[in-house]
């Protein structure tokens, strides 16, 4: 599948992956960070039951610490 | 363009100059009056921030901070010596009026949560994301996206240490989602937060809010 990470596009050998595959895949291992998927925010808790399908859209922010 | 000639900055609303009538910063000020903005923390970020929008005339300012002034604060914070130990919100409040009284401050002594953000927020066109704590950053950002659907949101993330002015960067992540800063730099205690990086980015977050409210009606 092709799917857009932070507007890039990216591709996986499986048809669908849910969130912490990607992150495992990715080798995203900071652990702060707000992901959108077609513009809704995924919650921590919901890392594991969301997947995410071809053609998504998918937006990674991640949070420093300092203000 | 001859030397001396009269020179009068002009600003549009929107994009295209086409058909937006120009404004001078009277104008700008005007409009900026009819909206109130949130800022959610009155430290670094949420200081300089709120002084940048107040000077900008922005009509009613939302502060909510729970901290009291230390010493060590005066290092980024828009804050001087003699207000040391007051309330970060009252002393704000104070230093707003001193550069714009013209302002209408609404302060709350709360540390933020899931429960109260949507209630010491309703109303507020755009929301500034200004704490120091990532877990508090995740926490807002995950309240105002669900609890307060289409209100934009303006995040600050990386501003630690000195130099490097060519990794700040602001980026739209969509309608109701914003983000300036380094995304990279955590602070630590040799990488502290200090004020010309930490003012950057909280000007950039106020450069945003204007932005966003010039073209809101």
């Amino acid at each position: 599948m092709k799917i857009l990470l932070n507007n890039r596009k990216e591709e996986f050998e499986m048809d669908s992956i849910s969130v912490s595959k990607m992150l495992l895949l990715k080798k995203f291992s900071f652990r702060m960070r707000i992901i959108k998927i077609n513009g809704v925010l995924i919650s921590r808790e919901k890392y594991d039951s969301t997947i995410i399908k071809d053609g998504d859209n998918v937006q990674m922010l991640y949070l420093m610490s300092g203000g | 363009m001859k030397r001396g000639h009269k020179v009068i900055l002009r600003y549009s609303i929107g994009m295209s100059s086409k058909n937006s009538f120009k404004m001078r910063f009277s104008d700008i000020k005007v409009h900026l009056s009819k909206f109130r903005v949130g800022i959610a923390g009155a430290g670094g970020l949420g200081s300089n921030c709120a002084v940048a929008l107040a000077r900008s005339g922005v009509g009613t300012i939302v502060l909510s901070d729970f901290d009291v002034i230390e010493e060590q604060n005066l290092n980024r914070q828009y804050y001087f010596t003699d207000q040391v130990g007051m309330m970060k919100t009252v002393a704000l409040k104070e230093n707003i009026a001193r550069t714009n009284p013209d302002v209408f401050v609404i302060i709350h002594q709360k540390k933020l949560d899931k429960l109260n953000i949507p209630d010491i927020f309703s109303g507020c066109d755009v929301i500034v994301e200004a704490f120091d704590r990532s877990d508090m950053k995740e926490m807002l950002i995950e309240t105002v996206q669900q609890k307060m659907p289409g209100t934009p949101l303006i995040v600050g993330s990386g501003m630690a240490g000195w130099g490097k002015n060519e990794t700040i960067r602001y980026r739209k992540i969509d309608e109701t989602l914003y983000v300036c800063g380094d995304e990279s730099t955590e602070v630590s205690e040799d990488l502290p937060p200090m004020a010309p990086r930490v003012g950057i980015v909280a000007n950039m977050q106020a450069n945003v809010v204007i932005e966003i409210l010039m073209k809101m009606r």
